[in-house]
């Protein structure tokens, strides 16, 4: 076998041409990687804010919280289940909320962003242990007063701490700011349920969220309740129900982006090829005298691919290094399957990780088989008398 | 003459290397191609808004609906000469993966604003005949070989309920930037079924489209209806249908802008192969740019010959590129028809691919021609290969 080092210093040989390739197949993975960050990052935030123990019920067929529309009476039925849990002074741990989507200029003057402004009960915080008051304080009930989430406060005018935003025919203060840790909570404004119900004219609720005793009864329970003619509901595990709130956008970003990192990596391989044809024509010499010493052809050919694959994963390297800096950076987009503003931000997984470095040993092998095997078949003579 | 042969000659020095490069080149521009394509497809819609329509729809935001007795109050205001309304009923077909737009229209008004959905005067008759006929795009018909006459049903997410209709007519766009995808129906066989079910929620509409006598007054128009309606339950926000179009394609917002940085990033890829070719083929010629030093070149002369060969490069990538784009974007514009009625490559698109490539082919000069003016003749002359 020819030796490691062999191979290891004959990529440092040709700096100029190492380096411009490492960058490209870095380029590449940079990409490949970003936009699954993005996906997972989504998916994160939304599957964070669902729980196991709570369920949700909307109207049949409505899809999501805004086109749903629940009645008191129906309201009423669903908080008598014997499965809901109960907080320790005997009520049902169960809300009634109220989810409607108002219109906000960002602050940077970015346009408009479309924004949830949930109506919640004196239960919907017992409910979420993850949205915590980081600022200010509570509303007092029967004010016009609200809080909003961490993501909101930064990125929209009059959702600040003191500012005023308005909506409904008032003017709302925020007088709180609250981390929902990541989840989906941290894009919305928070308020008392009567006076958003007063606001928008809208005597009812949008959702139910409940907390079950025992997370395993709900299957059961939701056979039973679907077919209870009172309760036109459809039941869903919260976590369920957030998990399907990324459809729409992660497979539209997933098709994206599998697709430009296929035709980038094209062009990444291509620039693998020509780097390692003039390694070959280089070393055209070299290689006859590894010949003649007694190395076999397919020790040329390992030697040369695994420089290519070398340099490849050297750039996949580079590349996931950079792109872990975007672990860093929040994005905020419409999440189109909710139509409304959502706050989520990279992340990097260690599938990523493992993916990314495959598809760049992938892009090494594929760019440097056609020249290693050329390399493999030059014949001893012709390649000594080379010049 | 003499100098571009010899350029020429000197790209196809090295035929495998400069036709992987070339293709290299090539697939990247396609693929600039393509990104830019895309985004311009995005945007196709609010491009096709027509100067002269305002949009009306609640201050609040669009899921909240405005009374159907603001039509005739729009209507008596100056400089409107025509008003008409639709609602968003976004119903599902079967599955909520056969998504496609679903509205609720004024039959008499809708189609004399929207001039560029062409309907026979047939099919015309018919949906103003039959409560629940609907009008669907040929593409949209296309995709689920829905034929006249057939019954649909669509399950409804925000009015409840399962909501049977009747294909009546189909329509065809003026041009092909025009949405053919659409399903319109009755909005007043939605709102005598809601005054049934659900009182509370008939005679409202989602939004009003406004023709304007004249385009350049479409502000002060917008002002005057939003201050009828100021401090009322429901207040308005008018806007061009410009900018109200606009308002729902910046949902993707982000990822467009993110589109936008990777078509950067793959100029990026382009330099970075066609730097590689040149930085190689350089060194290798070393020797030979001593020896046109010493017949008595100047520095320039070789400038030209690198720099030219660059760009000539560079030009034949971004050729095939284009061409590439050209062939590819014909069958990509059959399979996402259903989601971009428009995707056809743009003018600008080639000229900005052709810029770009000119700008690449003198950036990965810049090394190779900085090395073959400074290198002192006698070092070049005494590099043995």
């Amino acid at each position: 076998m020819i030796p490691f080092n062999y191979t290891v210093k004959n990529m440092f040989s040709r700096k100029m041409t190492t380096l411009l390739t490492v960058l490209g197949i870095g380029l590449v993975v940079f990409v490949f990687a970003a936009q699954m960050m993005m996906t997972s990052g989504l998916k994160r935030t939304l599957v964070s804010t669902g729980s196991d123990y709570n369920v949700i019920a909307i109207r049949k067929a409505s899809q999501t919280e805004m086109q749903s529309i629940i009645t008191l009476e129906q309201a009423s039925i669903l908080s008598a289940e014997p499965e809901i849990s109960r907080s320790s002074d005997g009520t049902p741990l169960f809300t009634k909320e109220i989810y409607v989507v108002i219109n906000l200029t960002k602050r940077d003057n970015a346009g408009n962003g479309n924004v949830v402004v949930r109506g919640v009960g004196p239960k919907s915080m017992e409910l979420r242990p993850q949205v915590k008051l980081m600022a200010g304080r509570m509303w007092n009930p029967g004010s016009s007063e609200i809080v909003a989430g961490k993501s909101l406060a930064e990125r929209f005018k009059g959702c600040g701490i003191g500012e005023t935003v308005r909506f409904g025919g008032r003017d709302w203060t925020v007088v709180g700011v609250f981390d929902a840790g990541g989840t989906a909570f941290n894009s919305e404004l928070w308020g008392d349920i009567d006076q958003m119900q007063n606001a928008f004219d809208r005597p009812v609720f949008s959702s139910l969220t409940f907390r079950l005793a025992d997370p395993a009864t709900f299957e059961a329970m939701k056979e039973r309740l679907e077919k209870d003619p009172r309760l036109p509901l459809d039941l869903k595990r919260e976590k369920v129900y957030y998990a399907e709130q990324s459809r729409a956008m992660s497979s539209f970003i997933g098709i994206m982006g599998t697709v430009i990192s296929i035709v980038f990596s094209l062009g990444a391989i291509v620039g693998a090829m020509i780097t390692m044809y003039a390694a070959v024509a280089n070393r055209t010499k070299e290689i006859g005298t590894l010949r003649s010493l007694g190395f076999s052809r397919f020790s040329i050919l390992n030697s040369f691919l695994l420089e290519s694959v070398l340099i490849s994963l050297s750039g996949g390297i580079l590349g996931l290094i950079a792109s872990s800096f975007m672990n860093f950076v929040q994005v905020s987009t419409t999440n189109w399957d909710t139509f409304s503003e959502l706050a989520f931000s990279f992340a990097i997984t260690p599938q990523i990780i493992i993916s990314s470095l495959i598809f760049a040993l992938f892009m090494g092998f594929i760019g440097g088989f056609l020249p290693a095997v050329r390399a493999s078949r030059l014949k001893i003579v012709d390649s000594l008398r080379a010049v | 003459m003499f100098v571009i042969k010899l350029i020429i000659r000197n790209a196809f020095r090295h035929k495998l290397r400069t036709f992987l490069t070339i293709l290299g080149l090539a697939l990247a521009v396609m693929a600039f191609g393509l990104i830019r394509t895309f985004i311009t497809a995005w945007y196709s819609g609010a491009d096709a808004a027509a100067p002269d329509r305002l949009a009306t729809r609640s201050a609040v935001s669009i899921i909240f609906p405005l009374p159907l007795a603001y039509k005739e109050q729009i209507e008596k205001i100056d400089g409107v000469e025509e008003v008409t309304y639709a609602n968003w009923f976004g119903g599902i077909y079967v599955d909520p993966q056969n998504f496609f737009a679903n509205f609720a229209v004024d039959p008499p008004t809708f189609f004399k604003i929207y001039p560029e959905y062409l309907v026979k005067p047939e099919y015309m008759e018919a949906f103003n005949r039959e409560r629940n006929a609907a009008i669907v795009g040929t593409k949209l018909a296309d995709r689920f070989s829905w034929k006249i006459g057939d019954q649909v049903n669509l399950i409804g997410t925000i009015y409840p309920g399962d909501w049977p209709f009747v294909i009546r007519g189909l329509y065809t766009g003026k041009d092909e930037t025009i949405d053919e995808t659409a399903f319109m129906f009755r909005w007043d066989y939605l709102d005598e079924t809601m005054r049934q079910t659900m009182p509370g929620r008939a005679g409202q509409v989602g939004w009003y489209v406004i023709k304007i006598s004249d385009p350049n007054r479409a502000s002060e128009i917008s002002d005057k209806i939003d201050s009828r309606f100021d401090n009322s339950l429901a207040e308005t926000l008018t806007e061009t249908e410009k900018a109200f179009q606009l308002s729902f394609v910046q949902m993707a917002g982000t990822i467009i802008a993110g589109l936008q940085i990777i078509s950067g990033l793959i100029i990026g890829v382009i330099l970075l192969v066609l730097a590689n070719t040149m930085a190689m083929s350089a060194r290798e010629r070393i020797p030979e740019y001593a020896y046109l030093k010493t017949i008595g070149f100047r520095s320039f002369h070789l400038v030209g010959l690198v720099g030219g060969e660059s760009l000539f490069i560079a030009g034949l990538g971004a050729v095939s590129g284009l061409i590439f784009l050209y062939l590819v974007s014909k069958p990509i514009a059959i399979a996402v028809a259903t989601f971009f009625p428009v995707f056809k490559p743009q003018p600008v698109t080639l000229i900005l691919a052709i810029c770009a490539a000119a700008v690449v082919g003198v950036a990965a000069a810049i090394f190779p021609v900085t090395r073959a003016v400074r290198m002192k003749i006698i070092e070049g002359l005494r590099v043995v290969e």
